[in-house]
């Protein structure tokens, strides 16, 4: 009998603010312990919080995007527990009126079909600290520079059906919130987290009991560890056993799950409204105010790449990736007057993600801005240099020798277009070759292959090749 | 000097005809003689106190002062105040001192008032009494058998037996007007949000305000004229135009609606407290008042609600102390759990655990709707009375609490009796309203005040109803004879 699958996902997004949701202390990531943490994040007695009024648009933004209600009026409670690294023993969360309500999302499944997931809320909350182990022997260490950080928590429908179609929906929200510009996307330093809750039932019966996967840093894992918890619950069901509501870790050196706390031992949370903050409003001006700076969403982007420019669907997914991405790459082709879009896609898609790849560089530290790509795309385009020399300024763009003009100069690299200096060429080479030349007009064609790398070669590869294509052409039937 | 109205104080510092300094060493001389029987500081800073006077008087003496200045205070040990233990009145917190001041004692530092100290209290200001205290109880200097009330028990004392002239004190559910009638002063608890929170050790938050204890209405004026106003700090905060509270001082109460509600003088009333209540009363409409009725039906549940929406409150208030980052830690604990557990077991005394688990029951899964939401709309019927009461009226005027001061010991074993005490004061804090009480006599031979409750932001007018009235009587200049 077959099994059904159910997904849903919560996502802590950690919003781009500069200072803390309910203080003015710093949010950068990496600082010496407790550094970070001022009295009101150390939850010292007497301290109150104020709400940072910057996490209020970023979540209208998202709202926007998610197509969803807002929550015009939300309010702030406190959820009741005890942890070292809670420092107020609650934390401020938005539990019955969250700021932003119902919404969607729209995913591509992996033979091209949409699927819509449906977006329950998304609610905003101070992140905690961490517990450190490891400092002091047989002690635990508390740092508090994570207190206080500004968090989204965005929650799913149990919409999703399949490990593929979980992480395709979170990496949908990851591309989302980093072009809103709300959150910067860094899953290694956790500023983007994302839960699992997985069950599985027999098809037309109730939803069966989940289990949580919490804290897996990386896509791959993610699909991973759903696909292995799916394949725990259906033996354990099949074998006459049940799931338990519990949250469960994943080893990914083992690439098992294993239970972290089942539902018994968790705490009742006592929920209420803080009384330190009051109900937050939201007005019509507020929203028209975030509708205005919004950016052009993945999918709008993408479809416009495709129209406007004449991008293959492909080549406009790679370049909507990342919103620095496409922002590059539509600098560069404004930068070219828009006259070969498809080939500043090329570059920025092939040799600029490969080099930024292999060194590990991301597009505002990479060695080759746009102006710089551009610059060498225009001498593509003006013929002064082939695709091959190409190749070789952008390394040396990228070595930082200079733009692409000063090195094609000081190389010496521009291109042969003289025509007699090419047909010296080519007379040269069928004049060195006359086996290959009787060859080619006794029907063997592809020698043509052989006499056009002999003339680039002599040519020091600066020789125009559409010209020398067609001058051996002449020349050979003549 | 300690007779003074703190007007005539001033005016004989700016004079030059005493200094801040002999002002503030003729109150510590009377803290040293006194407060060892007394009990009402925690924590005497005579240091402190002294170099902030010397700071006072060059302040004075470069024409850079303001009324206040150089007058000496007390702070209740719920007020952070950096350097100096606030203890809140709980052993949790007989170790901790606060890199920051409060927002009130940043004020009044500015201003330039040096600090005796810090005033005992019921823990957590959890009580009507101040025996809860960790630091034992504050005796009423009318009659050290009796109580000094609570929680701001300490700084009522302090103003009751001169050894302060001004102090500050919290009022969540009567914290300042019960002290302050059960000692013969005059406190006032303002309007919610008009005094910053920040920096108050939080018991209740929707509840918690700060106010003067004074003797006379009008010092009461000058010192919450310094201790209001908005701060960006605290959310709960009014934005509102700076208020001069003493600015109707002086005007006529001809006309004053007084509302009496006929609720209020119902059984549970001490007959001689009902005399003391009803002939101030009396006199106030000798002054051009008029008394009308009103009624607040709805005024038993009052004290119902507050006992399930305070403890709600401070159950999640108080769990920061458990033992990791500051307070109290106790010896030796085993693991994380034994930490809390020991640490809260052994650092909180008994009622502040009995409010913490009242409100920890009544947010728990499947009671929060009977009791957490039921009480949210009792307070709003609460507050609706008053809304209804002040169509009538302009003040409404009752007693504080339903008897004067009782004994050291007599409610310790019986907390209704003790909660019932406030009766009165609960459902202004309900509505969040301000509310006076002043001097108006004595039952039993232990003083009563009079409860004057006015609509949001009448401060400035409770403060002269209080004023005028105290032209008219001499019950704010009376001393107990050993302190006088």
């Amino acid at each position: 009998m077959s099994w059904e699958v159910v997904i849903g996902l919560e996502i802590h997004a950690q919003l781009t603010t500069k200072s803390k949701i309910f203080s003015g202390a710093s949010t950068a990531y990496g600082a010496a312990p407790n550094s970070q943490a001022c009295a009101i994040d150390a939850g010292m007695p007497g301290m109150l919080p104020v709400l940072n009024h910057a996490v209020l648009g970023k979540s209208i933004m998202l709202g926007l995007a998610l197509d969803a209600e807002l929550g015009m009026r939300s309010v702030f409670d406190r959820k009741n527990y005890f942890y070292p690294d809670s420092p107020k023993g609650y934390q401020t969360t938005q539990m019955d009126f969250p700021i932003v309500g119902q919404g969607k999302l729209e995913i591509e499944l992996e033979d091209g079909r949409k699927k819509v997931i449906g977006v329950t809320r998304a609610h905003l909350e101070e992140d905690a600290g961490k517990s450190v182990h490891g400092i002091v022997p047989g002690q635990t260490g508390i740092d508090l520079n994570r207190s206080g950080t500004a968090l989204l928590e965005i929650v799913s429908d149990p919409d999703m059906s399949s490990a593929k179609e979980a992480v395709a929906y979170a990496k949908k929200m990851h591309e989302l919130v980093q072009y809103l510009g709300i959150c910067d996307g860094n899953m290694q330093e956790g500023s983007f987290r994302v839960d699992s809750n997985v069950s599985v039932r027999r098809p037309g019966e109730p939803l069966g009991t989940r289990a949580e996967l919490k804290n897996i840093n990386s896509f791959k894992f993610i699909e991973k560890a759903i696909e292995i918890e799916i394949e725990r619950q259906i033996e354990l069901i099949e074998s006459g056993g049940k799931v338990v509501q519990e949250t469960r870790l994943y080893d990914s050196e083992k690439d098992v799950t294993r239970s972290m706390r089942t539902k018994e031992e968790a705490n009742d949370y006592r929920y209420f409204p803080c009384p330190d903050l009051l109900p937050v409003i939201i007005t019509e001006a507020d929203v028209e105010a975030v509708r205005v700076v919004m950016p052009e969403l993945p999918d709008a982007k993408r479809a416009r790449f495709v129209s406007e420019f004449n991008l293959s669907d492909y080549d406009a997914a790679v370049l909507t990736g990342s919103r620095a991405m496409a922002e590059f790459f539509e600098k560069v082709v404004a930068l070219t007057d828009a006259k070969d879009p498809k080939l500043c896609a090329n570059w920025a898609t092939s040799g600029f993600s490969a080099a930024l790849n292999r060194d590990g560089l991301s597009i505002e530290n990479a060695p080759v801005s746009a102006e710089m790509l551009a610059g060498m795309i225009s001498r593509l385009i003006d013929n002064s240099i082939s695709g091959k020399i190409a190749k070789q300024v952008f390394d040396a763009m990228w070595q930082g020798e200079g733009s692409a003009d000063e090195i094609i100069e000081s190389k010496g690299l521009k291109q042969i277009t003289d025509t007699g200096a090419i047909e010296a060429l080519v007379d040269e080479v069928l004049a060195n070759n006359p086996d290959q030349v009787e060859a080619y007009k006794g029907g063997q064609e592809k020698m043509m292959g052989y006499f056009v790398g002999q003339i680039m070669k002599a040519s020091g590869g600066q020789a125009n090749p559409g010209q020398v294509n067609k001058l051996l052409m002449t020349k050979l039937k003549s | 000097m300690h007779n003074l109205t703190i007007k005539q104080m001033s005016e004989k510092l700016h004079s030059g005809e005493i200094t801040s300094v002999q002002l503030t060493q003729h109150y510590l001389d009377r803290i040293s003689q006194y407060d060892g029987d007394l009990n009402a500081f925690v924590t005497v800073t005579p240091e402190l106190a002294l170099s902030m006077a010397e700071a006072a008087d060059q302040k004075i003496a470069a024409g850079d002062a303001e009324l206040l200045t150089g007058i000496p205070i007390a702070h209740k040990d719920i007020f952070c105040t950096d350097g100096i233990k606030t203890s809140c009145g709980s052993k949790m917190l007989d170790n901790f001192i606060a890199p920051y001041d409060a927002h009130v004692v940043t004020l009044l530092k500015k201003i330039g008032m040096p600090i005796l100290g810090k005033t005992n209290m019921d823990e957590f200001a959890m009580g009507s009494s101040s025996e809860s205290s960790y630091y034992g109880p504050t005796k009423n200097p009318w009659d050290h058998k009796a109580v000094p009330g609570g929680s701001s028990g300490g700084s009522a004392a302090v103003i009751a037996a001169g050894l302060a002239p001004l102090a500050t004190g919290t009022d969540t559910g009567g914290s300042v007007r019960q002290p302050a009638s059960f000692c013969g002063i005059t406190g006032i608890k303002p309007t919610y949000g008009a005094v910053s929170r920040f920096g108050i050790i939080a018991y209740a938050s929707s509840f918690d305000q700060a106010g003067p204890l004074t003797r006379s209405a009008e010092d009461s004026a000058w010192m919450l004229n310094a201790m209001a106003g908005f701060d960006e700090r605290d959310s709960t905060s009014l934005e509102r135009e700076k208020t001069d509270y003493t600015a109707e001082l002086g005007q006529s109460l001809k006309g004053l609606k007084i509302g009496v509600p006929a609720e209020y003088f119902g059984a549970g009333l001490d007959p001689e407290v009902e005399t003391v209540i009803r002939t101030a009363i009396t006199e106030v409409e000798k002054l051009g008042g008029e008394v009308v009725e009103v009624h607040l039906p709805n005024k038993d549940l009052a004290v119902p609600a507050y006992y399930v929406l305070a403890p709600a409150e401070a159950s999640a208030n108080l769990s920061r102390y458990d033992g990791v980052r500051f307070g109290y830690r106790c010896d030796q604990p085993q693991d994380l759990e034994d930490l809390y557990k020991r640490s809260r077991s052994e650092g909180f005394g008994e009622e502040v655990k009995r409010r913490i688990m009242v409100g920890a029951y009544a947010l728990s899964a499947g009671y929060y709707d009977a009791y957490y939401v039921k009480a949210q709309q009792l307070r709003r019927m609460v507050r609706d009375d008053f809304t209804k009461a002040f169509e009538s009226c302009d003040v409404i005027m009752g007693p504080v609490a339903p008897t004067s001061a009782f004994n050291i010991g007599e409610k310790s074993d019986d907390q209704v009796s003790m909660y019932l005490n406030d009766l009165y004061t609960i459902p202004v804090n309900l509505a969040g309203l301000p509310a006076l009480s002043v001097p108006a006599g004595f039952a039993n031979n232990r003083p009563v005040g009079l409860h004057i409750v006015g609509p949001y932001f009448s401060e400035a007018k409770l403060l002269n109803i209080g004023h005028q009235f105290q032209q008219i009587t001499d019950w704010h200049k009376q001393m107990p004879a050993q302190y006088q």
